[in-house]
């Protein structure tokens, strides 16, 4: 399985998403932002960090940079794109995943574990995945999910919903919702749920002496998925 | 014209001012002066300090760079090298607090990426004045913000902090931030240029008007004007650190460079006179050519800025274009502003006129040093705890109010703010004994920790200096790690005060005498004097940074209770040392008397006994006592592992009070699995460490005896409430 993840000045988690496609058997090229080809590719990743400071509204000007072109065709195409934290922001921002990234509700930035219930185990991303209930880690400012009543609606109507924010077993609440988000998203795809976009990073949490280990589960099953 | 008010203007003495002109020969012009006072005061020169930290012992086996560079540099085996420091932001971080903490953390991270070291840990040490000060609560918004800021969008994981509060830091905060780089030791780079004709090139953000005399801000007391320094405080932007970092690691790469120092206090002054001085040689620079952010500026603003996320290189002739292709690369400026010549001066030209000529050795070796008065601390005398005063106190009320003592309550309000996870290292987060980040790619670990107390210092600055080195030591043996060595940042009053100088002299005699007794080196450092509103100083602050390696980070260890009917020891002899503890000082309203003392040999005794019985995995957690003595101790070990814990009666003369809040020094609580206690009990006797059995693991509470018991949900409370409520009121 080929794999791609963007650099993008300010990138941060590039490598540490390099390291976890690696270890779960993608071969993985890094593409630097200038670069107009996407190498041949099974799954693209935009990773965390703050593309271009962040300075405008989060992934704003990442969104227009050359590789992008390459990267929303390959989507297009159906080609499977994968944005985590920033890249999630990203992908908004290029409008190839509805909605918005705001400030957290509290105006703090988080770094912490916390739960996160798979909705949908049909995508192809969390077919048959061992696990209902995920913990993974998030470390954001902007990851507070919005979007309009009619964007709701639709994103309902779809079943576009990839991941809520839940406790252990599951209860999707208010207390559990570390950053505002609507409905307790953590993550969605678009209609033809070849792309997600979440905030969890699940490159954090793959080996037992961090902060967990499931998101070896999830690139485990992810690269399964793809062959 | 200069004049001698001019040069007091500038932060100069009179004596130093004649000084200049005396060695000039002449009297300088405003740019030489600017240049003088930004090399000649406090914070660049160490004017008062050097002479006390000269006898710092900085040797030892693992050292490859000791102070005097960037950063010092630790060996840690395989050919990997450890480069970090602490530094100090206090000044800038109370006129600005979400910028002066950011830049601090932005500064100290070039001070490691200089040498070629990729940053892969951030740790800080932040005080605040008394919570109920008006000031308080926002200042440490905006520092944790700016800490937060910077450390996150950078990319480097915040893993281990420590903060407090006591009033005698209502008017001057301290900010310092500590990072830990890693390098391989053959590629290490350094500040010394060497060879003549060579180019020196201006790399990163552009030059603009943000913090002139930011450096000499920070060697000046604080009065009712300091608002009026706002704009001293200079303006961080992580994203192109980020940039500059990574240009800077590509360049390195290669084997262009020779000689790097970032631009930090003291902007392109210090950098570009360091250099020099270091490869003693000369340097020329056309200032026309140095990138700028503003219009008109002065060859004095260009000199004396300290924008950030700057850099000065001097590179091999004939490397220019490969050099700019790679700053090019990350929209950085890159600029061939001078080069190095034999003259042994620093010489600046600005539209084709000279308007600086200054010998080096006279800006460096020539730079005041000062072995100023300072006056002896007697060591108090004990004040003996009548029995009354402990009549009406129960345990458990003592316990739930040592628990929520803002130095002693979780901080997770603001660790939660700072990305302690990112690069995919931390095996040991915010909230242990040190934060541990494994070696990427190896079976190593590094652990740090930031330690201070500043209470001890100022009841008798001698044995709270031994202290501190040992409370590091201490930490890195908690969670598995052989300590190597530290870094300092040594906050103090004003020098000229005869009571701070000497606070300051004992302070640094002590942690000398540790630091040499346990092998221990110190190997950076930063002095930070002038903490001081009027005539009011700060309680001395020496902060340890220090650090130290697990081989094999599946032996590292932590303080969550781990399993029920586990037997819990504690390592090294209760007295029952209460004076300047934290019951004295909050339950009993005493604040006099001696701090615990020190006894060296048991220190490090018991200590390498706990590693060796770490070594052998005998133990299944363990945590420093410290703070708020025994019983404050395990009750956070109970509420990181959830459990709790029934004490046996101790078999002491002392009281109950004295046993479970005493803070005699080099103790430590282990747990042990019961099959293994013999063998413990063995190891322990035979290397004469002295032991109690404490106790045993259990469920849901934590029982001191028949009349004292607490749930663990309870202690949580204690324990998590008091900062959140504080922050979100």
């Amino acid at each position: 399985m080929n794999s791609s993840v963007i650099t993008f000045p300010g990138s941060n988690c590039d490598r540490d998403v390099d390291v976890a496609l690696k270890k779960f058997g993608f071969k993985n090229k890094m593409v630097w932002h200038e670069d107009i080809e996407l190498p041949k590719s099974d799954l693209v990743v935009l990773p965390g960090g703050f593309s271009y400071g962040d300075y405008l509204r989060c992934g704003s000007m990442a969104s227009k940079s050359k590789i992008m072109k390459s990267v929303i065709n390959f989507a297009k195409s159906g080609g499977k794109v994968m944005g985590i934290c920033n890249g999630f922001q990203i992908l908004v921002e290029t409008g190839l995943l509805p909605g918005a990234l705001l400030r957290n509700k509290y105006l703090e930035f988080i770094c912490k574990n916390i739960f996160v219930k798979i909705n949908d185990k049909n995508s192809s991303y969390f077919k048959n995945i061992k696990k209902d209930i995920l913990e993974l880690h998030i470390a954001h400012n902007e990851g507070n999910y919005f979007c309009t009543k009619d964007q709701i609606k639709e994103i309902d109507d779809n079943n576009q919903i990839a991941l809520f924010y839940s406790d252990k077993v599951g209860n999707i609440k208010d207390v559990y919702n570390p950053n505002g988000s609507i409905k307790n998203i953590a993550g969605i795809f678009n209609k033809e749920k070849n792309i997600l976009g979440m905030m969890p990073h699940p490159e954090r949490m793959i080996d037992s002496s961090l902060s967990g280990e499931d998101g070896s589960i999830f690139f485990e099953n992810l690269i399964n998925n793809l062959k | 014209m200069v004049s001698e008010q001019v040069a007091i203007d500038h932060g100069l003495k009179k004596d130093e001012y004649k000084k200049i002109c005396d060695l000039l020969k002449r009297v300088p012009n405003i740019t030489e002066l600017g240049i003088f006072s930004a090399m000649w005061n406090e914070h660049c020169s160490y004017k008062s300090s050097r002479f006390h930290l000269k006898n710092l012992p900085s040797k030892g086996k693992n050292v490859i760079q000791g102070p005097g560079e960037n950063a010092g540099v630790i060996d840690i085996g395989d050919h990997d090298a450890i480069v970090f420091k602490i530094e100090s932001h206090n000044h800038p971080s109370f006129i600005e607090p979400y910028q002066g903490a950011a830049t601090g953390v932005g500064g100290i991270m070039r001070d490691i990426f200089t040498m070629g070291a990729r940053p892969i840990a951030n740790l800080n040490s932040i005080h605040f004045g008394s919570p109920q000060h008006k000031k308080t609560k926002n200042l440490l918004r905006g520092v944790v913000r700016g800490i937060g800021g910077y450390g996150n969008c950078m990319g480097v994981p915040t893993i281990a902090g420590q903060t407090n509060f006591d009033e005698s830091y209502n008017g001057n905060i301290l900010v310092n931030a500590m990072t830990l780089g890693l390098v391989k030791k053959n590629k290490i780079f350094y500040s010394k240029a060497a060879g003549l004709g060579k180019p020196v090139i201006y790399v990163g953000s552009k030059t603009g008007r943000d913090g002139i005399h930011g450096a000499s801000m920070a060697s000046a007391v604080f009065d009712d004007k300091i608002e009026e320094k706002k704009p001293t405080v200079q303006v961080g932007d992580p994203f192109t650190e980020k940039l500059l970092l990574e240009a800077c690691l590509e360049l390195m790469a290669g084997d262009s460079i020779i000689a790097i120092q970032d631009m930090g206090a003291a902007g392109l002054t210090s950098s570009s006179i360091e250099m020099a001085s270091k490869g003693n040689l000369g340097i020329e620079i056309n200032l026309n050519k140095v990138p700028c952010r503003e219009s008109k500026m002065t060859p004095y603003e260009i000199m004396l800025s300290e924008s950030q996320e700057r850099m000065l290189i001097v590179l091999e002739n004939g490397k220019e274009e490969m050099a700019k292709k790679i700053f090019d690369k990350w929209n950085l400026d890159f600029a061939v502003i001078g080069k190095t010549n034999k003259s042994k001066k620093i010489e600046l030209y600005f539209n084709e006129e000279k308007v600086a000529n200054i010998p080096v050795n006279i800006l460096v070796e020539n730079s005041p040093m000062y072995d100023r008065k300072w006056k002896k601390i007697k060591l108090p005398k004990k004040i003996k705890i009548k029995k009354e005063d402990f009549k009406n106190l129960k345990i458990i009320t003592v316990l739930n109010k040592i628990l929520s003592n803002p130095n002693v309550c979780s901080k997770e309000w603001i660790w939660q703010q700072y990305d302690h996870t990112v690069m995919g290292d931390t095996i040991q987060k915010p909230g242990g004994d040190a934060g541990v980040v494994r070696v990427h790619g190896t079976n190593k670990a590094v652990a740090a920790s930031v330690d201070s107390s500043a209470v001890y210092c100022w009841a008798h600055p001698l044995s709270g200096g031994k202290q501190i080195v040992c409370e590091s030591w201490r930490n890195l043996i908690s969670v598995g790690a052989t300590p190597i060595a530290i870094t300092n940042c040594l906050n103090f009053g004003s020098p000229e005060n005869e009571e701070n100088m000497g606070e300051f002299v004992e302070c640094v005699q002590g942690l000398g005498e540790a630091s040499l007794y346990l092998k221990f080196p110190v190997v950076s450092g930063n002095v930070s004097f002038y903490n001081q509103t009027k005539d009011n100083g700060i309680k001395p602050t020496p902060v340890i940074g220090g650090i130290g390696l697990i081989k094999d980070y599946k032996n590292m260890i932590t303080m969550d209770l781990k399993e029920i009917d586990n037997i819990i020891l504690v390592i090294g002899k209760t007295e029952g040392h209460l004076n300047q503890s934290l019951f004295s000082r909050d339950i009993l309203n005493e604040k006099n008397g001696p701090p615990p003392e020190i006894n060296f040999f048991n220190e490090k005794n018991n200590g390498e006994t706990l590693l060796k019985l770490i070594d052998k995995k005998y133990i299944r957690s363990a945590h420093d006592v410290s703070l708020g003595g025994i019983i404050t101790a395990l009750s956070k070990m109970c509420i990181k592992g959830k459990k709790g814990a029934t004490l046996k009666k101790p078999k002491y003369l002392i009281n109950q009070f004295e046993y479970l809040f005493g803070e005699d020094q080099g103790r430590y609580i282990i747990e042990v699995d019961s099959n293994n206690l013999q063998k413990v009990i063995t190891i322990l006797k035979e290397n004469s460490v002295h032991f109690d059995e404490l106790g045993t693991v259990i469920d849901n509470d934590l029982t001191i005896d028949d009349k004292s018991k607490i749930s663990i949900d309870d202690l949580v409370k204690s324990h998590t409430t008091w900062l959140t409520n504080y922050m979100s009121n």
